[in-house]
């Protein structure tokens, strides 16, 4: 059924159908919406759910661990600094192995303080060994939940999942959402087996604590689960589109093929590109984009067999890590041998305009100096 | 008073000799029983009792970080009741930092929300497990490693901040005060905490052997002496009601208990004074 909505909606609408049955969350602005639908579907009766009025986003975050710990299904959504005030907990959330689905409201973080979109805030998480998902569209939005679930609670896996959605861009702009039926998404997303748990049948500690003969094993084993997760999300991607009929992947190519310049970008920012792609395309350029739908784990595997016959590539990054530039820049040329020039845009909520895009291609096919933060949109430039 | 016999915290936990926090545990752990779920918050009794791969915990237990066992008590409350498994206990244990301080805002939240769960705090009035710095509940004159006594300071200069009357605040439903040394007192209090339906809080008085500096032999002695001295009140507010469960036959100078101790050790007569005053003038308004 198609209705029209917002990714906030679309990401509630998919949390209901995954039937979690916990669900603590504190409102940040502009994720918001999430936990007023979320509130408002248990006040109906539509969400058999107990739902958590916590006192912030810790101990949001603490509760989901708990209620994950005592084995169910569970949801909590943020954004910006209500997703920084979580950071302690993300760490124990992955270290613990709870499968805790999380949607975050991409937006910049503090000082100053801006409520519009950047994704400083779930980048900057990158660490903490939690699945990142950037979703271009409130349709992607609700698959990618869905799918999240499904990852998360692999036995191979049983790490947690975020799914991310640009601020405002997508959290406030409706769009038409094809809702998948119940009887699919049960079909396709079974209940929630966990293995450790706490049960008075069968005590066990959970988040003990450990001396160096453990911690590095206990570190390890979650690098080759999130390592593993790639081939999972392959997997459940193939089963998604068998049930669902639309496909998803760790990475979009959209004309890549014998793209000389291909742009590579995360998030609703992909939009934009395709137009400028299409535009560009019929005037006769060989122009793409590489779109990274998994920043964690990220897929250097599939970034490379997309770009690699490409003449050069732009990296466009809603964030920066200061001291070095965008994260994703970095990360992909620490892992590949490819001919990249750095742009940093949208910070704070700065419009980006297809003419940013265009800006954007013609730095890259004459590039001054291959290391520099190119900034786009920046006053001072003018 | 009927005690059950069987343990549910094991021995062989890595604890100082002498340990007060284990011994208020074990006495709960025996009122609670086996179908109980265990919160922990960062602190001595979650490091000495789990270096993986051991645990002294026979029922479920988990722990999560230093502030929030509030927090995540309420996320295992509610996923047990949303798996129709309302006849388990949940209970939290948390130190007096956990609890007074960094703790505070995530047990008021899980205070405020009517949570069915029993959250006891193990008050050893300072910081212990990283080596006796001072906490909300360090009493006055106590000299701490963040409150050292010398030519400036007569150690910590503020009194014990009040937590289970901020609980009362909340307006939940059962509120306790207890020692370890009133096993029986703080048993009972536990059994009612149990059957209480919704928040209840009790705050357990335990001596520390390593951070107030006695023989580890005392740890039962000092926690009678802080009762009989009426520097640690025995009460009970259930539903709002204030009760005293216990006095002392006659109440010992506060002398007593602070000679006794080398955190005190230091003090003048003059800052010895001022806490007799502190205490009578607590103890005459409750008569005792």
């Amino acid at each position: 059924m198609i209705k029209v909505m917002s990714a906030n909606g679309a990401i509630s609408e998919a949390v209901k159908m995954c039937k979690p049955k916990v669900i603590p969350v504190f409102p940040i602005t502009p994720q918001t919406t999430i936990s007023e639908y979320l509130a408002k579907f248990v006040a109906d009766g539509v969400l058999d759910a107990e739902y958590i009025r916590v006192e912030s986003e810790h101990s949001a975050i603490s509760a989901a661990v708990g209620a994950s710990g005592a084995g169910v299904r569970t949801f909590t959504a943020t954004s910006s600094q209500g997703l920084a005030l979580m950071h302690e907990i993300l760490f124990v959330a992955a270290g613990m192995r709870t499968p805790i689905v999380l949607g975050n409201a991409n937006r910049a973080l503090s000082a100053p303080l801006s409520i519009w979109n950047d994704q400083q805030d779930s980048i900057s998480e990158r660490d903490t060994g939690w699945m990142q998902f950037f979703a271009e569209n409130a349709q992607e939005a609700l698959d990618f939940v869905i799918q999240a679930y499904k990852i998360s609670e692999d036995h191979q896996v049983l790490l947690p999942s975020m799914v991310c959605v640009d601020g405002y861009i997508l959290t406030h702009t409706v769009e038409p959402v094809d809702i998948p039926r119940q009887e699919d998404v049960d079909e396709f997303l079974p209940p929630y087996e966990p293995i450790s748990y706490l049960d008075p049948k069968n005590p066990m500690s959970l988040g003990t604590f450990t001396d160096p003969d453990y911690y590095m094993e206990a570190r390890y084993d979650m690098q080759t689960a999130m390592d593993g997760a790639k081939d999972v999300i392959r997997r459940v991607n193939k089963e998604f589109e068998e049930v669902f009929g639309r496909k998803h992947g760790l990475v979009e190519s959209y004309k890549t093929e014998d793209a000389e310049i291909i742009l590579v970008a995360m998030g609703s920012i992909c939009g934009t590109i395709k137009t400028v792609v299409d535009y560009l395309r019929e005037k006769g350029e060989k122009v793409g984009l590489l779109r990274v739908i998994s920043f964690r784990p990220f897929p250097q595997e599939d970034i490379y067999q997309a770009v690699k016959g490409a003449r050069r590539i732009a990296v466009l990054d809603k964030n920066i890590s200061l001291g070095i530039g965008g994260v994703l820049f970095n990360e992909i040329k620490a892992k590949m041998d490819v001919n990249a020039s750095g742009f940093i845009l949208g910070l704070g909520g700065r419009e980006i305009s297809p003419d940013h895009i265009i800006e954007i291609i013609e730095k890259t096919r004459n590039p001054t100096e291959t290391n520099k933060i190119n900034w786009i949109g920046l006053k001072e430039e003018e | 008073m009927e005690i059950p016999e069987k343990e549910l915290l094991a021995p062989g936990h890595r604890a100082c000799a002498g340990c007060g926090a284990t011994i208020g545990v074990r006495l709960a752990l025996k009122m609670l029983g086996e179908n109980t779920v265990a919160v922990s918050a960062t602190g001595c009794l979650e490091v000495i009792t789990t270096p993986y791969p051991e645990t002294s915990w026979k029922i479920p237990w988990i722990h999560v970080a230093f502030e929030n066992a509030g927090a995540v008590a309420s996320g295992v409350e509610r996923a047990l009741k949303a798996q129709g498994k309302d006849d388990v206990t949940v209970v939290a244990f948390a130190g007096d930092g956990g609890t007074a301080d960094i703790g505070l805002q995530s047990l008021s939240g899980a205070m405020e929300r009517g949570h069915n769960l029993i959250y006891i705090c193990y008050d050893n009035e300072a910081y212990m497990n990283t080596g006796v710095q001072r906490s909300g509940a360090t009493p006055y004159g106590a000299s701490t490693t963040t409150t050292p006594h010398g030519e400036e300071s007569f150690g910590e200069n503020k009194p014990k901040k009040n937590i289970p009357m901020i609980m009362a605040a909340h307006g939940v439903p059962y509120v306790a005060t207890a020692s370890i040394s009133y096993p029986e007192d703080f048993m009972m209090k536990v059994q009612k905490a149990k059957e209480v339906e919704g928040p209840a809080y009790i705050h357990l008085h335990q001596p520390c052997t390593t951070g107030w500096g006695y023989d580890s032999s005392k740890t039962i002695e000092l926690g009678r002496l802080a009762v009989e001295t009426g520097s640690w009140l025995l009460y009970e507010i259930v539903e709002g009601e204030f009760k005293i469960t216990y006095r002392p036959l006659e109440r010992k100078p506060v002398n007593v208990y602070l000679e006794a101790q080398k955190r005190f050790k230091h003090l003048a007569d003059a800052e010895k004074e001022k806490i007799q005053n502190y205490v009578d003038e607590i103890c005459a308004e409750l008569k005792i």
